[in-house]
Formats: structure tokens, C-alpha cells, sequence
């Protein structure tokens, strides 16, 4: 899927604006805006306790932002719950492993796009596989996970976990897919395989693509637009060379 | 399911269904009892062990089963309205039971869950006029099929050990179901699964309902089994003896249950020539079973292959 379907093209597909959280004293997030387009990919880097995973909270319906508010394809969607926003064809990954661990790696990501489709009745009537069978060997295959595919999640090692965990986020074929350090614990061959594997499924699916993530590399080959964030803050924005060189990132994350 | 366990089960279906004609009255009831108790513990097994949610209030299912049964037996209701009633409002119960769940999870369940199953105990013993109080309902009659009493003890263990197949088979079909694989994501991970448009409020609410009505229907033929029924064995040391038995056949395991009942049931009749004995040894077996096999005895197979793939 791709775009907001019948939308006029000149309607911004995901535009944050002004999103702040506080914890009480903490300024989590502190006035966050930044725009997102139909089949983009972009990047959020930043130091640790930056606020990027809260961020992505704020827009996902896991935590209610104390002010600002979240639009996808001209509708607002701020404090929506996750369960409403998978329906509208948002997805994400998490910052730590959320695999199903005692169901087989094949079910793992049949159930996670079995909900879209028919409704509950029809789904109990359905096959077991729910007609995603197929579906989900090919991503399987996609992902190398084909000789593990029938044991449970849970029995595997955290980057094979990891590519579970991204697979499932991209059975339902998002429009938009939120990925929080995706690269987090994977060894440095699959990192790159990975990235390649992104820019696939962002071809083939059409998705638009939020990343964060540590690996400044993979960041800077997978993103054409990245977002630098400091104390809650936007410090940069733009192209991965300009951020990468703006003195103020340099001094505040990447160091010299 | 592969074909030396195909093979294993029919025969052990067969010898189930054999043995009771070589049994005196006392064990065929036995065996009928075990069939009435694994239908609300193969329920209970849907509810805790494949969709995660703590309950102790199974036994409070069974004795609105039994007690509807009561009633609409003496008033010469047939079986095949009883049972469906009795399934459908224990169905509707067991949603309303659910609603907890969406709040509070594990030991707070567990409490909300029990407080329900001893208020269902008070309204059993204090409404005279309904529940007979403690002296109960006696003089149930046994049901008749198509004309074909059920009077004997024979006759009605078949009844009621097809009825468990059929259950057993509508659960195996349900747990295959994407909606099995649902009750797992919830169980597994809640948040996840709402993120991936699982709707967790609805499949919470759906374990409890599915899981109270086996025990719902399995209360019909406890009502029909034992004739005479009163509050005590719906008292919520029932629900523990239930949540033990799903635990110690291995929860989440499709046959567990099987295994589970056999111990909660059956075996406190095997040990009763200790007599005094038997609780204390009963318990000692139950604790060495969680502290060696915290996966239950299904687990057992799986626990050797592991060690064998160790060497
Ligand atoms: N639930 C919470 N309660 C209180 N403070 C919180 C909570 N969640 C996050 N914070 C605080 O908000 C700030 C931002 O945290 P966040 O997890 O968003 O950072 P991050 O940029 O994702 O960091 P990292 O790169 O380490 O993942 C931190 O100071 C953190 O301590
Ligand atoms: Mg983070």
C-alpha cells in the first residue's frame, strides 16, 4: 500500500507537530515537529535519553502526548490506541525484543497480520493458516528464517528474534512502519543485509519508513532524511551528510 | 499429530471405552466423574493455558451448569435444551467475568476471579428458595436420548464420555483456529499483539466466555451424574483443585488436561487405602512435580529429547 490511497496528493501523510511528554520534571519530548511523506524513510538519531523512543510512543498510542498533536493522511490520530492505529495501517517494532515466544516462528507472523483480515467470526471459520500461509514463507525466505520456521520464537537467538520482530511488523503490509533500533544486538554482516532488506520491502510495499537507531552507518545508506534529537529536542534536520556535519550533532551525539 | 500418536490415542480412547465393563458401579462413576470434571479443566486449559488469564472461579461454572440442570431436569426440560442453556449462560457469565482481566492481571486476577466464585457459593447456599440452601436439590432425573433412558450407570458414562470427544475435538478444531493462535499472542504478549491489531479486549473476554462454558455443560452431567447436588464441591477449593490440574498436566498443552484430571481426580481414590495419609502424600507429590516439572507432565517428552540433544 502506499500513500493515503483516494487522498489529494497534496495531503501530508504523517506530520507531527509540536508533541511534547513530560514525566514530571523530565522533558521526555519537548515540542517535536517534523513531517513524513508517502514512501519516505527517515531517520531519528540521538543520544541516549533523548526522548526518541518516547517519540514514538507519543505517535503510536502507547503513552497519550501531554500536548501537540500526531495527523496521518489528513486524520488526526494523537492519542489513539494502538489496536485503532494498526487499523489504519501504522505499524512498529519495539526497542526491545516483542516476539510471540512459545508460538513457531511461522505462526508468529501469520498471527501478525491474520486481524486484517474478514472480520472475528470469519476468522474463527477460516483456515488454520488464515489464507497467510504463503504470505508468510515468503517472508520467511525474505528473511533467512526458513530452517527455524516451525520452532518457537521464544527458543531462538536475539538476532534471529530481532528479524522476527521487524518480519512481523511488515506481514500486514503497513503504510507506515515505526522501527525502534532495528540494528540493536544484530552482528554486523546481518546489519547490512538487514538495510538491504529494508530498502526491498520499501520498494516492494511501498511503506514509509521511521528508523531510529545508534548505527550511524546503516543510518546514513538507509535514510535520505534524518532528524537529530537532543534533550527532547529537534537539534538538525536534513540530508544525512549536512546533519552528520552540523557541529552542534557533533558535539551533542557523534563526537569527533 | 504424527501416526504413532494418532495410533496412541485411539487406542487409548478404546480402552476407556471398554474398561468400564469390567468395572463394578463405583468405578464406572468414577470414570464418569473424570469425564465431567476434564470437560471444565479442558476449558479451564483454554482460558489460563493458552490465553493466559488467572483463574479460580471454574468451579463456580460447573455449579451454575449443575444447578440449571437441577431445575429444568425435574421439570422434565430435555437434555438437548438443558445443555445449550446452560452453555450459553455460562458463556454469558464468563464474559462478564472476563471484564476484571482488562484491568488487572495475575494474583490480582486471580482474588477478582475468586471473590466471584465465592459470592456464585453464597447465592447457592443462601437462596433457599431456588437452591434448596445446604440441603440442596435432590431427585435430579437422569436424562433420556431419543426415547433412550440414560438411567443406567453405563449407558449414561457413554453419553457423557462422547460428549467430552466431541468437546475435545470443537476445542482441537478452535485452538487450530487463527483464533488459537490470537489466544497464544495475548497470552505471549499482550502488548504486541494490540500493536499488530489484535484485539485483546475481545479475545480476553472470549477465553473466559469459551472456557466458562465447558465447565457450564460439564455441570449438566455432574447435575445428571450424582442426582442430588448442594454447594460444597462448587466451593472455590474446587477452582484450585481445577487450576492444579491444568498446571500439573501441563498448561497450554492440548492434553494436558487428560493427565491433569487423572491426578486430581483419580488418584486421591487410588491413595484413599493410605487414608489419613493420602492428603499429605498428595500434596508432597504436587510440590515435587512443580519444583522438578514446572511444565507439567506433558513436558516430560519434551524435557528427555532436550537432554538427549545435550550429550
Ligand atoms: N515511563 C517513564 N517514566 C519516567 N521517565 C521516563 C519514562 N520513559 C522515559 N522516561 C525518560 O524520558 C527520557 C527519554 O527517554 P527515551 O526512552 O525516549 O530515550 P531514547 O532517546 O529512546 O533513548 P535510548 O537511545 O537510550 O533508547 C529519559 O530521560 C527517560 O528517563
Ligand atoms: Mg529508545
Amino acid at each position: 500500500m502506499e500513500g493515503c490511497g483516494e487522498m489529494t496528493p497534496t495531503a501530508r501523510f504523517l506530520e507531527v507537530k509540536d508533541v511534547r511528554k513530560a514525566y514530571g520534571a523530565i522533558k521526555a519530548v519537548d515540542g517535536v515537529s517534523f513531517a513524513v511523506g508517502p514512501g519516505e524513510i527517515v531517520g531519528v538519531i540521538g543520544p541516549n535519553g533523548s526522548g526518541k523512543t518516547t517519540l514514538f510512543n507519543s505517535i503510536l498510542g502507547q503513552i497519550k502526548p501531554s500536548s501537540g498533536n500526531v495527523d496521518f493522511c489528513g486524520e488526526e490520530i494523537t492519542g489513539m490506541s494502538p489496536l485503532q492505529l494498526s487499523r489504519r495501517g501504522v505499524g512498529r517494532t519495539f526497542q526491545t525484543l516483542q516476539v510471540f515466544g512459545k508460538l513457531s516462528v511461522r505462526d508468529n507472523l501469520i498471527v501478525a497480520a491474520q486481524e486484517f483480515q474478514g472480520t472475528m467470526p470469519a476468522r474463527l471459520l477460516a483456515p488454520p493458516d488464515a489464507g497467510l500461509g504463503q504470505h508468510a514463507d515468503e517472508m520467511i525466505e525474505f528473511f533467512g528464517l526458513r530452517h527455524v520456521a516451525q520452532l518457537p520464537a521464544g527458543s531462538l537467538s536475539y538476532g534471529q528474534q530481532k528479524l522476527i520482530d521487524i518480519a512481523m511488523a511488515f506481514m500486514p503490509k503497513p503504510r507506515l512502519v515505526l522501527l525502534d533500533e532495528p540494528c540493536a544486538g544484530v552482528n554486523p554482516s546481518l546489519v547490512d543485509q538487514l538495510r538491504a532488506l529494508l530498502i526491498d520491502l520499501n520498494k516492494a510495499q511501498g511503506g514509509s519508513f521511521v528508523v531510529i537507531e545508534h548505527n550511524m552507518d546503516f543510518i546514513m545508506k538507509l535514510c535520505p532524511h534524518v532528524i537529530c534529537m537532543v534533550e527532547g529536542k529537534v537539534l538538525a534536520e536534513g540530508p544525512p551528510e549536512t546533519v552528520q556535519a552540523n557541529r552542534q550533532v557533533l558535539e551533542a551525539y557523534l563526537g569527533n | 499429530m504424527n501416526r504413532t500418536r494418532t495410533f496412541g490415542l485411539v487406542a487409548a480412547l478404546i480402552a476407556f471405552a471398554v474398561l468400564p465393563n469390567f468395572l463394578k458401579s463405583y468405578g464406572v462413576y468414577l470414570m464418569t466423574l473424570f469425564c465431567v470434571y476434564l470437560m471444565a479443566i479442558f476449558g479451564l486449559n483454554l482460558t489460563v493455558g493458552y490465553a493466559g488469564q488467572m483463574s479460580l472461579g471454574q468451579a463456580a461454572f460447573l455449579g451454575i451448569g449443575a444447578y440449571q440442570a437441577a431445575i429444568f431436569l425435574k421439570l422434565g426440560w430435555p437434555i438437548f435444551i438443558v445443555l445449550p442453556v446452560a452453555g450459553i449462560v455460562c458463556f454469558i457469565v464468563g464474559l462478564i467475568l472476563g471484564f476484571p482481566a482488562l484491568r488487572v492481571q495475575h494474583h490480582y486476577l486471580a482474588f477478582a476471579t475468586l471473590g466471584f466464585n465465592i459470592l456464585v457459593y453464597l447465592v447457592m447456599r443462601n437462596e433457599e428458595k431456588v437452591t434448596g440452601g445446604t440441603f440442596g436439590i435432590p431427585g435430579i432425573p437422569r436424562p433420556s436420548l431419543f426415547g433412550y433412558s440414560l438411567d443406567g450407570a453405563l449407558p449414561f458414562f457413554y453419553f457423557t464420555f462422547l460428549s467430552v470427544v466431541v468437546l475435545a475435538l470443537f476445542l482441537w478444531w478452535l485452538l487450530r483456529s487463527p483464533w488459537g493462535r490470537a489466544f497464544a499472542a495475548l497470552r505471549d504478549n499482550p502488548m504486541r499483539a494490540t500493536s499488530l491489531g489484535i484485539n485483546i479486549t475481545a479475545y480476553t473476554l472470549l477465553a473466559f466466555a469459551i472456557g466458562a462454558a465447558c465447565a457450564g455443560v460439564g455441570g449438566v452431567y455432574y447435575a445428571a451424574l450424582v442426582q442430588f447436588i448442594e454447594p460444597a464441591p462448587f466451593h472455590f477449593s474446587a477452582s484450585l483443585t481445577m487450576l492444579l490440574a491444568v498446571i500439573v498436566g501441563g498448561s497450554g498443552r492440548f492434553f494436558g488436561p487428560v493427565l491433569g484430571t487423572i491426578i486430581v481426580v483419580l488418584l486421591p481414590e487410588w491413595l484413599r487405602f493410605m487414608q489419613n495419609w493420602y492428603l499429605a502424600v498428595f500434596g508432597f507429590a504436587v510440590v515435587a512435580l512443580m519444583i522438578w516439572l514446572p511444565g507439567g507432565l506433558l513436558s516430560i517428552p519434551e524435557r528427555l529429547r532436550w537432554k538427549g540433544a545435550a550429550k
